[in-house]
Parts: structure tokens; C-alpha cells; sequence
């Protein structure tokens, strides 16, 4: 075998056993996201519960409460964003990076302080690596994320949130993720979770036209407002750590199906050469043998004279 | 008689059990409460505890229950809670194993859990 066949032949071999591997990638995400849409389906009756509740108070009593107030004067916000701890999943992250950013940027044009929360290895990465002040980053669960890790995540961003702005707290509460549209479009999305305006709750429930009992609460509106709001949070942000990882499973199965069909292609491409080396190396014989037969003959019929 | 109560217990991350019941009786802050057919519009904050539903057909279906809310209008209950268990779902043997070792180390939340699933567990 000639030398530029061999190569070829060893290109095809690789680039063969890597379709393989990005076609098993493919197939996996595209079992994850179904997993990972009906997780989110899974958990939609329980947001939608605590969302009625919501507006059930915020609507039934006149309660005033830190997390629907705004502040006068914002100073500070804090932004979670939502990515992944794993790559190979075509402009997920980076669209959701970007959607920060230009979050980022448009709060601080506004006269605000912004500390960042991160959700996932990719983000942090990108922070870390430029540098910039990371108040929290959580990592490890983004692939399959549980209602206990939104709790964790939560935590420190209603503390942030509770505590008085002088003192390191937050007047708003800004969440960036990838929201699920369907198999083909995810779309990186930013949204105040808080302070929370009562009206875009209750036209975020599903029944719109309906009109909310007047509620007996126990022991009070306040105490329940106290403890459906931390919980409310935490369900918006187990609803965005799911939706954000069907996004990335979807969009690596996309990534991978690009790819395998990329490396299909290449290993046409390079038949293709292997086929034209292998018929010049051919030629080249056949033309070397008819050469080296008329030189013989030549030299015969020279001898003969 | 009103119609039955329909009632829907739910978790974070599921639905745990839905169906027609009678009574449910459920730990608010402020004491048990329970709630029958026709009841006024109730929100009401959930403590950790037992939860007992008398089911139409006059079964009893009881659930561990941790913190939540319950909330009642127009003949439909729902519990929601962050974890909620039914009681043939629960574990004895782990939740006792869980119960000794919260009081070992003195985990006052991790002991009332534990007491509360073995509650359920024993009540069904």
C-alpha cells in the first residue's frame, strides 16, 4: 500500500471511530431530555399550587412584605445564572453567559451594584478566567437537578435578599436560565424573581378568569405570606434548573447529531481521496510495468541487431 | 351532604396522591385543622406531621408530611409540601435507624421527621 493511501485509510479509521462516539452521545441526550421533560412535568402541579397560593394572598390581603416591595432606590441586585457543568453542548452556555452579561450590564447602567451567583461549572469557568467577583457558585447536580439543590441554591440568595442593603443585602433578585421551548429552540431568558409584582403572578397563573375565594388564613396572612414566598422562590428556581437542563441536553443532542453528521461527511470526503490514491497508485503501476516491458523489449530488439 | 372533597397532595417534584375524600385532618402552625366538604376558603402554614385523609370509598390514606401549605376553595384541598410520603412508601426500619441517630447527634429537625414518618407509618 502506498504511503498517501495509508494515511488516508488511518484519517477514515479515526474519524470513524469518533462518529461512533458522538453517535452514542446523541443518543443519550436524547434520552436525557425526555427524562428531563418529564421531570419538569412532574414538578409543574406543585408550582402551580404555590402560584395560586400567591396570588391568593397577594391579591386577597393587603400584606406587606419585603419580597413584594420594591425598594425606592435600588443599589444592589443580585443575578443567578444557570448553566452547565459540562460542555459539548453547541452555544448553551455561552448564550446563557451572554444573556447575563448584557443583563449585568443594563443593571449596572441603571445605577446598580451586581453580584453574581453561578449555577454550574461552564459559568464559573468563564468568570473565574476574567477575573470578576463570584459572590456564590454551586456545581455538581446540573445535569439531573433535585428539589433539594434548588433549596441549597435558594438559600443564600433569600438571605441576600432578607438582609438590609447596607449591610451586603440585595434589592432585587434577577434569574438568568434556558428556557425549554421545544426539542429544536431553547432560549436563554432573563426574569426578576423578586421583588415580586403581584400582577404578573397572577397572569402567570393558568386560571386567569377566575376569581380567587376570599381565603381564611392560619394563623395569618403575614406568617403564611412569611412562608409561601422563600418556598415560591425555591420552586421558580427548581422550575429554571430543570428547564435549563432539558435545554442542555437537547441542545447537545443537536451538537452531537451536527457532528456525527459532520464526521459522515468527512468520511465520504476521504473515501473518496483514498479511492483516487488507490487508482493513481494503480495506474502508476500498470504505467511503471508497460514502461519497463517497452524498455525491456527496446533493449532486446537492440541486441538483436 | 355536599359533594366530596377532591384533594390533591403534592410534593415538589410529583404528585403524590389525588382522589375523593370525606375529612382531612392536617397540622397547621397553629394546631390540627380538619377540613370538611364545604369548608370556608382556607390558606393555612403546615407543620411537619401527619397528614389523614378519609378517602370516599372509607379508606383511610395517611402521609408524612414535611412543612407546606394547605390551601382549600370550591370543594378542592391541596396540600403541598416540599417532601411528602405516603405511609406504605415510608421505611420503618430506616426511619427508626434515622430517628436514633438524629437523637445521637441531637438534630432536633432531623428527629422530628424521623417521628413523624414513623407516626404515619404506624397509623395506616
Amino acid at each position: 500500500m502506498g504511503a498517501q493511501l495509508r494515511v488516508y485509510k488511518r484519517r477514515i479509521r479515526s474519524v470513524t471511530a469518533t462518529k461512533k462516539i458522538t453517535k452514542a452521545m446523541e443518543m443519550i441526550a436524547a434520552s436525557r431530555v425526555v427524562k428531563a421533560q418529564r421531570k419538569v412535568a412532574a414538578s409543574t402541579p406543585y408550582a402551580q399550587e404555590l402560584t395560586r397560593a400567591v396570588t391568593a394572598v397577594g391579591t386577597g390581603s393587603n400584606t406587606k412584605h419585603p419580597l413584594t416591595t420594591e425598594a425606592e432606590n435600588p443599589t444592589r441586585a443580585a443575578v443567578l445564572l444557570l448553566t452547565s457543568d459540562r460542555g459539548l453542548a453547541g452555544a448553551f452556555n455561552s448564550n446563557a453567559i451572554k444573556a447575563a452579561e448584557q443583563l449585568t450590564e443594563r443593571l449596572e447602567r441603571e445605577g446598580r451594584q451586581v453580584d453574581t451567583y453561578i449555577v454550574g461549572r461552564r459559568g464559573l469557568a468563564h468568570y473565574n478566567f476574567r477575573e470578576r467577583k463570584v459572590a456564590e457558585s454551586f456545581a455538581g447536580f446540573t445535569d439531573e437537578p433535585s428539589y433539594a439543590d434548588a433549596k441549597k441554591v435558594a438559600a443564600p440568595l433569600i438571605e441576600a435578599i432578607e438582609k438590609e442593603t447596607a449591610e451586603g443585602g440585595v434589592d432585587e433578585l434577577h434569574i438568568v436560565y434556558t428556557e425549554f421551548v421545544s426539542m429544536m429552540t431553547q432560549t436563554a431568558v432573563d426574569s426578576r424573581l423578586l421583588p415580586l409584582s403581584l400582577d404578573e403572578v397572577a397572569t402567570e397563573s393558568a386560571t386567569k378568569d377566575e376569581i380567587l375565594p376570599l381565603y381564611d388564613f392560619e394563623p395569618s396572612a403575614e406568617d403564611v405570606l412569611d412562608a409561601l414566598l422563600p418556598r415560591y422562590v425555591e420552586s421558580r428556581i427548581y422550575n429554571a434548573l430543570l428547564q435549563s437542563a432539558a435545554s442542555k441536553h437537547a441542545a447537545t443532542r443537536r451538537a452531537m447529531k451536527s457532528a456525527t453528521d459532520n464526521a459522515g461527511e468527512l468520511i465520504n470526503t476521504l473515501s473518496r481521496l483514498a479511492n483516487a490514491a488507490r487508482q493513481a497508485e494503480i495506474t502508476q503501476e500498470i504505467s511503471e510495468i508497460v514502461g519497463g516491458a517497452s524498455a525491456l523489449a527496446d533493449a532486446n530488439a537492440g541486441s538483436d541487431n | 351532604m355536599a359533594a366530596d372533597l377532591h384533594v390533591a397532595l403534592v410534593a415538589a417534584d410529583r404528585e403524590v396522591w389525588s382522589g375523593e375524600a370525606t375529612l382531612v385532618v392536617a397540622r397547621t402552625t397553629s394546631g390540627d385543622i380538619g377540613v370538611m366538604p364545604g369548608h370556608q376558603p382556607l390558606l393555612g402554614v403546615l407543620e411537619s406531621g401527619p397528614v389523614t385523609i378519609r378517602t370516599s370509598d372509607g379508606g383511610t390514606v395517611v402521609a408524612a408530611v414535611h412543612g407546606g401549605f394547605i390551601s382549600f376553595a370550591d370543594n378542592k384541598l391541596s396540600l403541598l409540601a416540599e417532601i411528602a410520603e405516603l405511609s406504605d412508601e415510608i421505611d420503618v426500619q430506616r426511619a427508626e435507624r434515622e430517628l436514633e441517630r438524629a437523637k445521637a447527634e441531637g438534630d432536633a429537625h432531623a428527629e422530628r421527621r424521623a417521628d413523624v414518618r414513623l407516626r404515619a407509618a404506624a397509623g395506616r
